[in-house]
């Protein structure tokens, strides 16, 4: 069932290291790249249908689009590689397996945008990932791959690492451009998007690791060979982090459009213990949960997903064996996007702890019926409300279980009644 | 850790070392603006003190033509930088989703119950502090651990005894 596209030079020993990355293949679109015309780039990555591969699925080519034409400003980069959604770890894998491929990939998009400065927003955690990096990017700038003639083409492009510290919210597109600008990772209100008022405000691209790291074998093999893999809509390959209750946890490269539940068994050894499948979260923690129902007629592709009521998020696949306690689940939820919010919209700042004190309410037996609705009625008053979707990344997901899962819910009050 | 609300004073004036002092000169050329050297700069103090105190606050505000406040403004938005001395050994165990999931709970009860140290405190000796962090981006090999910034990951419970056995 895999398909090594991204994750080709995984399996090679030491082949984050130039030389070894060369021998099998790096850098090699870089003739043609400087043959093509940067609108043509464009042009190949539309044909490709690649989708942004961080969580939203908008189509890479079409954002490059957006740039305006003929304005007196720089163009930025910002390589997302932030990586916080829970679940999602798909990324690191390219940092230090095959950082030269990401490299490689910054220079065709910077070559299709016109731009010279290109910013790799890093999360702090990754902390022998950020160095690594750095290794890869000083080995690619003595090579002439970056610097001011990149290739040995008339060509400026310098590349410079920005590692984050801890904030979740700065994966969020401006969220991360303020942190780069030297502010707190408070997002800003769109429009305008970054396309256009950007990085110091300047028209500015935002993509994902994997987006980046795809466009080498589009640009070398071309847009029908990427389409070749995958479905109408979804093409190509994923990287799919499977984790939890699963006998073989990983991250597997798949094309898109499978159903999940032969994946499960077939590539991650069905659920682990012998036990029975209770639920699936299909893409990081703010995708709705699916029962272990339908996640039998699901596949692994933006238009099912979105046909079941929930998303393909980032590809980070979360298993729930029988066993799980969904409130308590719940609970580990809205922690985590409580202690993540920026604090900036009250909606969230607020909201969310309220959502936490309920839930801890219930799972203390304290909680009423009527508790149970207030959560629901708090997700509708705090989804859309703010700034980013942070709040609605905690809230869709939490209605999905109160909607699936309360009787679960409800048993806490009851047992407690008893 | 846990109090981020003041910063802490050593006595003692902050600058950067000579290795980082070339790094900063490295890198302050690539931003368009010296704001943008705000948290690459508290990093650099961070690995050459350990934390951050009042004077590194100091100094890099004035290295980079800024106010203090700006820069603690940074050092408390983001939870990685320390506001305070951290243990010999700051571990940092994940508490989300798929670690949960996999009961990251045993490791934390462990260190609580065997070397006395909670999330957020450092122990009595100066050995140890812990730490409770969200999703660390380790989720298929989960649970995990991350030791001085170094990751230890598919845990349990014997693999963490045999983990902190290694540790000064």
């Amino acid at each position: 069932m895999e398909v090594k596209i991204l994750s080709a030079k995984f399996d090679i020993d030491n082949a984050h290291q130039i030389e070894v990355a060369k021998s099998h293949g790096a850098y090699q679109t870089l003739e043609k790249l400087f043959s093509m015309a940067p609108e043509d780039v464009t042009n190949e990555v539309k044909d490709s249908g690649l989708r942004g591969r961080g969580g939203a699925g908008f189509p890479a080519g079409v954002k490059w689009g957006f740039l305006p034409k003929d304005l007196d400003k720089p163009t930025y980069l910002a390589v997302n590689s932030d990586e916080s959604e829970p679940a999602t770890f798909k990324d690191r894998y390219i940092l230090v397996k095959d950082p030269h491929l990401l490299i490689e990939g910054i220079i065709i998009c910077c070559y299709a945008i016109d731009c010279h400065d290109a910013y790799i927003y890093i999360r702090g955690e990754y902390t022998s990932q950020v160095k690594g990096l750095q290794r890869a990017i000083d080995e690619a700038y003595e090579a002439g791959y970056l610097g001011e003639t990149v290739n040995g083409h008339d060509f400026r492009l310098d590349v410079t690492v920005h590692r984050g510290a801890g904030a979740y919210v700065c994966g969020e597109e401006t969220a991360l451009l303020e942190s780069i600008e030297g502010k707190k990772g408070q997002p800003r209100s769109k429009p305008p998007f970054p396309a256009v008022v950007g990085l110091y405000d300047c028209p500015t691209i935002i993509n994902n690791v994997q987006t980046i790291a795809s466009l080498p074998f589009i640009i070398q093999e071309g847009a029908d060979a990427y389409k070749a893999h995958g479905t109408e809509k979804s093409t190509g390959t994923h990287l799919f982090g499977i984790s939890g209750h699963v006998e073989k946890p990983g991250m597997y490269e798949l094309p898109l459009g499978l159903p999940l539940m032969e994946v499960l068994e077939k590539v991650a050894g069905g659920v682990w213990k012998g036990r029975q499948l209770k639920g699936v979260i299909p893409g990081g923690s703010s995708t709705p949960v699916l029962t272990a129902e339908e996640a039998k007629t699901v596949n692994l592709d933006y238009e099912s997903m979105a046909e079941h009521k929930t998303m393909f998020g980032s590809g980070g696949i979360v298993v729930l064996d029988e066993t799980v306690d969904m409130v308590k689940l719940v609970e580990n939820l809205i922690y985590f996007y409580h202690h993540e919010s920026c604090g900036q919209c009250t909606p969230c700042r607020e909201g969310l702890g309220w959502m936490l004190k309920i839930v801890k309410k219930i799972i203390a037996g304290e909680g009423t019926m009527a508790d149970i609705d207030l959560l629901v009625e708090l997700c509708d008053n705090i989804e859309m409300k703010t700034v980013c979707v942070l709040s609605a990344a905690c809230t869709m997901p939490v209605r999905s279980y109160l909607n699936k899962f309360r009787d679960e819910f409800e048993a806490y009050v009851t047992d407690a009644a008893s | 850790m846990s109090d981020r609300s003041e910063l802490i004073s050593t006595g003692e004036p902050f600058a950067f070392d000579a290795e980082r002092d070339a790094e900063f000169e490295r890198l302050i050329v690539r931003y368009p603006i010296r704001e943008s050297m705000i948290m690459p700069a508290l990093w650099m103090a961070q690995e050459q003190q350990g934390w951050i105190s009042a004077e590194a606050i100091e100094y890099i505000a004035e290295r980079i033509g800024t106010y203090p406040a700006k820069v603690f403004e940074l050092a408390t938005f983001y939870t990685m930088y320390h506001l305070k001395p951290v243990g010999q050994n700051h571990i940092c165990v994940c508490r989300t989703l798929s670690c949960w999931l996999r009961d990251k709970q045993a490791i934390v009860d462990y260190l609580a119950k065997e070397i006395g140290v909670r999330p957020g405190q450092v122990s009595e000796d100066g050995r140890f502090s812990l730490e409770e962090v969200e999703c660390l981006g380790h989720c298929g090999t989960a649970p995990v651990v991350q030791v001085n910034g170094e990751f230890h990951e598919e845990m349990d419970l014997e693999k963490f005894k045999a983990l902190l056995a290694t540790l000064d």
